[in-house]
């Protein structure tokens, strides 16, 4: 019952009514409300903190789309070619060039001796030098007795070395197969493109399928990240949500120092359209205050820059067939009215503008059956999607959580490559979003970019590729819209808007501590903003202590 | 890497509702004494007829006859190394590809798990409803890419279509099909020879004809010379000649005793072991008219090497 009123330099409320304040009143884990000490004072007693005092204090970071997993991956030596931080807020320099990844690996390989067992790395991205394939001669450099294997950003592609080739029983000729490039010696070069070269291989260099989604330390680190980067809401995009793994997020989340709200949702995979919309619905039970639970997700097309997003004509620059399909019409339109009729929360994986229609068309008439009048379905991703799609998405009562991280990471690839300079300009069309009236959210999908709203925000502010391009102006956003949508915007197409996103009474007292104000900070420093910690249902994390 | 002959797989591709769930339980009841896998990746429950299974062993379902049936998710290869794993059970896998997949996807993961070879793709097709799906604004290069991929096209019930839409069906589908060979069928009622390959023990028996083989002319070859195996496999794999399967055994003057086999235009010649019989012999089988045994007996005459 005891209350406390933090004094900052400055709230950032995103409540327009009061945009601004200096103090924030907290009871219970929620917000008395926001306001000047002397207004606050009214509500009794209480214990006056200035720790915040020179900090800005704005609702905590909310991230739409994004997977446990990056807790585990940082178990691996990361490869990256950005500088990155981990859990305990080491920052990971980039690796500039085969030859530093093959260093970092070889001090990795040092420092597990004579143990036994692989050696993994993630997030390499040879797009960074100039494309160069990595091949197993090179991570024989590092060692011919242990398996080693390497994730590449995009986690579509990995590369091993001749012993994994070896332990997998893929060193040997007559492989055919497209996503297996062959040497001269007719033997695979390491490199598996795809899900499919890349599963003999998993096992025997630690990446297996199953041990990517994430376990109890994967969680905790995970969580420790988000504290790191201001988050004290994250959605957990794509998990099968077995028993142990409920139970093991139940418990994890009612401990009283655990840090983030997680939104887990079950994706649509191994399991009926029915089945999956009755587990979704039955794990609702299972929410708690910290760990939620009842949205489904349900992918429908592949990726741009693995040529298996499902464009519209003309399709792709390069000429690449037009995609795959990851579900049949018939059966999202079975989920879709199914979830409608159970008042189940969807949100669709769509990257390519076909796949997006296909939503809109199924949804569309999905909703004459089962009309709804808040369902919040969301499109994610949804990279491609032309002014017209935004149109109908309005129409339709949809939300859309778009992915501007792309354009930094690989927008200079999509120009020149996947969609061509016209559709890249219009990726991620935030501006147009907005302007239409769609609720927009944007985000990471961490670990495939790094975790970080003030990073994506600055992604969807500036619209600048690695190179330094300017990849859509038009489409740009301003900076008060950009905290918005990642704050805000996020919680709504959670359905969680009126209990985060926002500083105002009866909210959470969940609060992104910060150094800088992003406000005046200007918008090409956003990505800059340092973060000290968060607040979350009221308690305290320093990402330095976490 | 343990010394087994590798296990032939057939890829059974085609949209929803064209009948692979059926072709699959009538194989199985038909299985001619071969214990097959069957691994499917539809969602929901396992489509085996309920009186054909025996029992569960975790996620494999045990079926009659030495069958057996799995689920292998979103991952197929993982799958297909559990199967490779216990190939001493299992002489034929069946794969039921979802109404999405492209068959010719599938076939090409199948080298990447050692012990497997592919046998045949066969595309089942709805008589009523192909030409429609294949001009579907979302799905239609889906279904042609299936059809493109195709050794074999099953044109399922035809029953229910008039003669002249079969006719008209027979005339459209070669351009759409262009490997493959298309045989029509009822309630997915194919001669499981057809399908899974001819049976070894069929070749020296030539009197053996099931009644689903009774819609095909079958003719057995024998001759006494060797023969350059490459090109009599290629030369009964040719459009021409209009064989739906093919298998045999011969001798080649570099290869010593080789399995033949056909399957539409796909043809493979591998080793095998040395026969008592001295003699070639080749099981033909075409769809729906009857056999031109000149022209293959001149074919095998052409092959002897000069
Ligand atoms: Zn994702």
């Amino acid at each position: 019952m005891s209350i406390t009123i933090y004094e900052a330099g400055k709230i950032i409320t995103m409540n327009p009514s009061r945009p601004t304040a200096t103090h924030v009143a907290v009871r219970d884990g929620r917000i008395l409300g926001a306001g000047s000490l002397t207004e606050l004072t009214g509500w009794g007693a209480h214990t006056l903190d200035r720790r915040f005092a020179d900090k800005i204090l704005m609702p905590g970071l909310v991230e739409g789309h994004s997977h446990v997993a990056e807790g585990v991956q940082w178990r691996f030596v990361y490869c990256g070619f950005h500088d990155r931080t981990d859990p305990d807020g080491r920052v990971w320099s980039g690796a500039r060039s085969v030859d530093a990844v093959v260093q970092r690996l070889d001090e990795a390989n040092q420092k597990l001796g004579t143990t036994s067992g692989p050696l993994t790395g993630w997030a390499l991205d040879p797009i960074y030098f100039d494309n160069r394939r990595v091949t197993r001669h090179d991570l024989d450099r590092v060692s011919t007795e242990r398996p080693i294997g390497i994730m590449h950003a995009s986690g579509h592609i990995m590369n091993v070395n001749t012993k994994a080739l070896e332990m997998a029983g893929m060193l040997r000729p007559g492989v055919n197969h497209p996503g297996v490039p062959l040497g001269d010696d007719g033997l695979p070069l390491g490199e598996m493109k795809g899900p499919d070269a890349m599963t003999p291989l998993g096992p025997h260099v630690g990446l297996d399928r199953g041990l990517l989604s994430a376990d109890e330390p994967g969680l905790r680190a995970f969580a420790r990240l988000c504290v790191r980067k201001g988050v004290t809401t994250a959605a957990d995009l794509a998990n099968l949500l077995p028993k142990p793994a409920v139970e093991m997020m139940e418990r994890v989340g009612r401990e009283p120092t655990f840090p983030v709200r997680v939104v887990s949702l079950r994706v649509l995979r191994g399991a009926s359209p029915r089945e999956t919309i009755e587990h979704a619905l039955a794990l609702k039970q299972h929410s708690n205050e910290l760990m939620r639970f009842g949205i489904v997700k349900i992918v429908v097309d592949g990726s741009i820059q693995g040529f298996s997003a499902r464009l519209r004509w003309p399709g792709y620059y390069n000429g690449a067939p037009p995609g795959l399909w990851y579900v049949t019409p018939e059966h999202l339109r079975e989920a879709l009215e199914l979830a409608l009729q159970a008042g189940v929360q969807v949100h669709t994986h769509t990257n390519g503008d076909e796949a997006t229609e296909l939503v809109l068309d199924t949804l569309e008439a999905a909703l004459k059956k089962h009309p709804s009048n808040d369902h919040r379905f969301t499109l994610q991703h949804c990279q491609l999607a032309n002014a017209a799609q935004f149109r109908r998405m309005k129409n339709l009562g949809m939300c859309v959580n778009l992915f501007p991280n792309h354009h930094f990471y690989w927008g200079d690839e999509h120009y020149r490559l996947t969609v061509g300079p016209e559709r890249a300009e219009r990726m991620n069309a935030c501006a147009t979003a907005l302007a239409t009236g769609v609720p927009l959210a944007i985000h990471s999908d961490a670990p495939v970019t790094p975790l970080g709203p003030l990073f994506t925000a600055w992604c969807a502010v500036n619209r600048q590729t690695a190179s330094g391009r300017i990849l859509g102006e038009h489409e740009r956003i301003g900076v008060a819209d950009a905290l918005r949508t990642i704050t805000l915007g996020a919680a709504y197409t959670l359905k969680l808007d009126g209990e985060v996103g926002s500083i105002e009474v009866g909210k959470r007292a969940d609060f992104a501590v910060l150094e800088d104000d992003p406000t005046t900070i200007g918008g090409t420093h956003l990505k800059d903003v340092r973060i000290w910690g968060t607040v979350q249902g009221g308690r305290v994390f320093e990402a330095a202590t976490i | 890497m343990r010394d087994v002959a590798p296990r032939p797989v057939t890829v059974i591709g085609g949209y929803l509702g064209a009948g692979k769930t059926t072709l699959v339980n009538h194989l199985l009841r038909h299985n001619g004494g071969r214990r097959i896998a069957v691994a499917v990746n539809e969602f929901g429950a396992l489509p085996i007829d309920s009186d054909l299974i025996e029992g569960a062993d975790g996620n494999v379902l045990t079926l009659a006859g030495g069958c057996i049936c799995c689920s292998f998710g979103s991952d197929l290869v993982a799958g297909l190394i559990d199967l490779a794993a216990r190939a001493d059970t299992i002489d034929h896998i069946l794969i039921e590809a979802s109404g999405v997949a492209l068959p010719g996807a599938i076939a090409q993961s199948l080298s990447l798990v050692a012990g497997l070879t592919l046998d045949a793709i066969v595309v089942m097709v709805d008589a009523e409803t192909i030409r429609a799906r294949a001009t579907d604004f979302y799905m239609g290069d889906t279904i042609t890419r299936q059809l493109t991929d195709a050794d074999l096209v099953v044109i399922n019930k035809t029953d229910l279509i008039s003669t002249e839409a079969r006719a008209a069906l027979q005339h459209w589908l070669p351009a759409h099909a262009p490997s493959a060979r298309v045989i029509a069928a009822n309630h997915a009622v194919v001669a499981p020879d057809i399908v899974l390959g001819i049976d070894s023990a069929f070749v020296h028996a030539t009197t053996k004809v099931d009644h689903f083989t009774r819609a095909f002319a079958t003719e057995s070859f024998e001759f006494e010379h060797i023969v350059d195996a490459d090109r009599l496999a290629a030369g009964l794999a040719d459009p021409a000649i209009g064989l739906v399967r093919a298998k045999g055994f011969a001798r080649d003057p570099l290869l010593g005793w080789v399995t033949i086999q056909v399957v539409g235009q796909r043809h493979h010649v591998t080793a095998a072991p040395t026969l008592a019989d001295p003699s070639g012999c080749i099981v033909c089988i075409a769809h729906g008219r009857r056999l031109d045994r000149t022209a293959i007996g001149t074919l095998i005459a052409a092959c002897r090497p000069s």
